[in-house]
């Protein structure tokens, strides 16, 4: 497979620079996914933008586990126009206090990205120029995607998986 | 209560600034969105975009229902081109199990996306016409867009938040009247989108408003993740159908048109040389349809595709297969998948994980309204009202699709 190997060599590249930061590499559906951590995440993004031409900033969202250690997951899709690679970063942060420095450093295009994500998730982007709500109203309280919102009546029985056998 | 809101308090009496509130319910917006700038006469100084008028929560409705229950929702984003958004949602689901799709569907699918993309176009070409004058040009080309809704009305019944088509295919197959309303289409709309282009694209005004406003680099579309026509009137040459073919689109010939300077004139003619491109994308397909065998509609997965009514009642297997999809009751692979399709205003993803319960883990969208639209404040700056407001247009900003 051609996407294999290129994905190999994206891979190797950044365990070359970043050693055992990379984590957790799959490629589910021919996407190279991999983990990191928050402090070399802004290295990693702009290593990949710089000198790996990744130059395009797809989408910033996060995705919640209740009860792990390391509780929300921001994740980052990355592109590279001229090669058609995509590349799928995660970094797992803890749920009590969520921060991760924010990559409206390396494109500007990541700050309504950034602030979805922060209203959504209540995800603290350090170093994020503008950091308010931007969906929901600001007296919200909340931050509505975590799992632990119900989305309507929690007493409603008929779209609760245990009565299906799950 | 803590509002955080922009509010420009202007203290100094000797100041000269006007605030205005564009929006959020200003018929020049053509939207439910708000932009409060700051005015020096009739140039922009500052503004500030505020969005969420119309957010509905899809990604936390999404996580409580069934894969076939979220199609209704993937309508209300951008709701001038439904379909797109609907066969993108199907088509994460067959990424995700590994659904091969008969050739047929394929072209079917290619035929409703791109009748889409121009009723898309249309509408954001029109505006652009509407908003510097031109009523007329307006009302003509629209007109087409009823006959479009009116070939989804006959593909699925709906017209707007059409619904159409089934993960697996579509729930039937075209009929002969759906194809002649197609045909019909296909011979009656170049002749008036050569009227229409006649009508403005050599129009003096229409060039003095719109040539060299609003002019974006390459370099500023891809720092703010443009996509979409809006990319490519930058010169940029990427389409998603091209880069990362989904439902055949590998087997068409069709070009990638692109601007030079990115602005609204080159917005413009990009969208314009799209709806050619896509008259020839259907005819193609039409052709192609001749050669596949008759009558398949959708592919062979009775675990995820809903059996026909009639069958449910008369047959054992369909009765099974429609109540455990129903019920939600069919495992789907625990994975996650990124899928992305051309949408009228450029790449519109869905970010799926599945954790193998009855309704998605996570379901995100990628939508191009929203990542395109937060380059507006900052790019109206130091333009005239009347500019911002065309340049808006020519965004194509769709509040579904902005808020999700």
């Amino acid at each position: 497979m051609e996407e294999t190997t290129l994905n190999n060599n994206i891979l190797a590249k950044l365990s070359d620079k970043f050693g055992e930061k990379v984590t957790g590499v799959s490629e589910p559906y021919g996407l190279l996914t991999f983990v990191t951590t928050k402090d070399v995440i802004i290295n990693v993004l702009s290593f990949l933008k710089n000198d790996l031409s990744f130059n395009f900033l797809t989408d910033i969202t996060a995705v919640h586990y209740p009860g792990k250690d390391h509780g929300i997951a921001v994740v980052y899709h990355l592109h590279n126009m001229v090669e058609k690679v995509r590349i799928r970063i995660k970094v797992f942060i803890s749920e009590q206090n969520p921060t991760i420095p924010t990559a409206t450093t390396v494109w500007k295009g990541a700050n309504w990205m950034e602030r979805e994500t922060y209203d959504l998730f209540g995800v603290k982007f350090e170093g994020h120029p503008d950091l308010r709500r931007i969906l929901n109203m600001d007296d919200l309280g909340v931050h509505p995607m975590l799992k632990q919102y119900p989305l309507e009546d929690p007493n409603r029985v008929d779209k609760k998986d245990e009565f299906f056998g799950r | 209560m803590n509002h955080n809101h922009p509010v420009f308090t202007d203290n100094d009496p000797q100041s000269e600034l006007v605030t205005l509130n564009l929006g959020p319910t200003h018929p020049a917006t053509h939207g439910v969105f708000q932009n409060v700038l700051q005015l020096d006469g009739e140039r922009i100084v500052s503004g500030v975009s505020t969005i969420g008028y119309i957010h509905r929560a899809f990604e936390k409705i999404a996580e409580h229902r069934p894969f076939y229950q979220i199609t209704p929702l993937t309508d209300r984003l951008n709701y001038c081109s439904s379909p797109i958004n609907n066969m993108g949602w199907h088509m994460t689901v067959e990424k995700l199990l590994n659904i091969q799709m008969p050739k047929r569907v394929d072209y079917l699918r290619v035929i409703i996306m791109e009748l889409s993309r121009i009723a898309d176009h249309i509408i954001c070409n029109t505006i652009i016409a509407q908003d510097t004058g031109a009523t007329t040009t307006f009302l003509y080309l629209f007109q087409f867009r009823e006959h479009i809704y009116e070939i989804f009305e006959e593909v699925c019944g709906a017209r707007l938040t059409t619904n159409i088509g089934r993960i697996g295919g579509f729930e039937r197959d075209f009929n002969d009247i759906a194809f002649a309303k197609i045909d019909k289409f296909l011979k009656e709309f170049p002749k008036a989108l050569k009227e229409f282009e006649n009508l403005l694209t050599r129009n003096r005004i229409f060039i003095d408003r719109t040539a060299g406003v609003a002019e974006v680099t390459k370099e500023a579309a891809l720092e703010y993740s443009w996509t979409g026509p809006l990319l490519r009137a930058t010169g940029v040459d990427y389409d998603v159908r091209v880069s990362d073919p989904y439902s055949s689109y590998q087997d068409f010939d069709f070009e990638v048109p692109v601007g030079t300077s990115g602005d609204i004139y080159d917005r413009y003619l990009v969208r314009n040389e799209e709806m050619w491109q896509s008259v020839g994308i259907i005819e193609q397909a039409l052709v192609k349809l001749k050669t596949e065998p008759k009558g398949i509609f959708h592919a062979d997965v009775p675990e995820f595709y809903l059996p026909p009514k009639q069958e449910v009642y008369n047959n054992m297997e369909a009765l099974i297969y429609h109540f455990k999809i129903v019920m939600g009751e069919i495992d789907a692979p625990k994975a996650e998948v990124y899928h992305a399709v051309e949408g009228g205003n450029g790449e519109l993803g869905f970010y799926l994980i599945n954790d193998g319960g009855r309704t998605p883990y996570r379901l995100h969208f990628r939508r191009p309204s929203f990542v395109n639209y937060q380059m507006f404040a900052p790019m109206s700056e130091g333009m005239l009202l009347s500019d911002a407001i065309i340049n808006m247009s020519s965004m194509n900003i769709i509040a579904g699709e902005l808020d999700a």
